[in-house]
């Protein structure tokens, strides 16, 4: 799922226009991958999608799966879009409802 | 023990399970891989790069079953958009997100619903119509994941959107006509919790 941000002009005219291209459009802001809360998916599922993909303690996949459950959504992990769309698809390949978004905080 | 999977010494786990209780997941999981569909590009085809690079839908899915499988990726609670012009942004990236993840989430979906069919069809039979179902640790990850899709696909049938409404479905009457498919819910959520626990790392 590459983003390239635009190719790069067959012809360059001005070397300005170049260095316009890979000026990337948006800001350096990392994008978080949220977890909401279902009423379906089982909690100890949850918890083992947290260990198993992402790799997380115990202690903290039991953590986040606690948030989800009782705040209704968790940031379950952040970096670049692209990494970010690879983990809310894999959530989705586990069934999580799971979404991504650029971190206000 | 019936309709509790336990773990194998070296790694995966085993279950017990009668003649009905086979044909009931049999026919679920037959369910789910129609509702999958061969999805658009999956049709089988000569040519497998085409294939290989056929792009999904754009649209999310009509049906709230696979609405609830292939949710949008920008947009859900709490991530509501603020103006008109970022909602049409969230759209647009939800779109080109499925047209990207689509075509593989429904073929992982698939293949784990053809693993669990293909299990319990070699199922060698005890003579008395049950079976002990013996998976491997990868089989376990896939009947896993399937088990996960048929729950959420029964849930979105029944409605569960919330908690309470999981309380509700233990106090169903027993002439209510949900009942059956309840009974089903409830039942594989026991077979995959324990399934879990023989994973856990």
């Amino acid at each position: 799922m590459g983003r390239v941000t635009a190719p790069a002009p067959l012809e360059t005219e001005k070397t300005e226009s170049a260095e316009e291209v890979f000026a990337v459009p948006e800001p350096d802001v990392p994008w978080v991958t949220i977890v909401h809360n279902d009423p379906v998916n089982l909690m100890s599922y949850v918890a083992y999608v947290f260990q198993t993909y992402f790799g997380y303690s115990k202690d903290k996949a039991t953590k986040l799966m606690m948030d989800v459950h009782h705040k209704g959504r968790a940031v379950v992990s952040s970096g670049t879009r692209e990494e970010m769309e690879r983990d809310v698809q894999a959530m989705h390949g586990y069934g999580l409802w799971a979404t991504l978004q650029h971190d206000r905080n | 023990m019936p309709g509790h999977f336990e773990p194998l010494p070296g790694g995966g786990a085993a279950v017990a399970l009668d003649e009905v209780e086979i044909s009931i997941i049999r026919s679920l999981a037959v369910q789910l891989l129609e509702l999958i569909g061969p999805g658009p590009g999956g049709e089988a085809s000569d040519d497998p790069l085409a294939e290989l690079f056929a792009e999904g839908p754009s649209e999310p899915p009509t049906d709230p079953v696979l609405k609830r499988l292939f949710p949008d990726a920008y947009s859900g609670p709490g991530v509501e958009a603020t103006s008109p012009e970022q909602a049409e942004q969230q759209r647009a990236y939800s779109s080109e997100f499925r047209r990207f993840t689509e075509n593989d989430l429904r073929a992982g979906k698939r293949e784990n619903a053809l693993v669990v069919i293909r299990s319990l069809d070699s199922l060698a039979a005890d003579g008395k119509g049950g079976a002990v179902l013996k998976l491997a640790p990868e089989e376990s990850k896939q009947w896993l994941g399937s088990l996960n899709d048929l729950r959420l696909a029964i849930g979105s049938r029944l409605d569960v959107v919330d908690e309470e409404d999981t309380d509700l479905l233990y106090r169903l009457p027993d002439d209510d006509p949900r009942k059956p498919m309840v009974m089903a819910y409830l039942w594989l959520g026991g077979l995959q919790e324990t399934l879990v626990e023989t994973l856990m790392p």
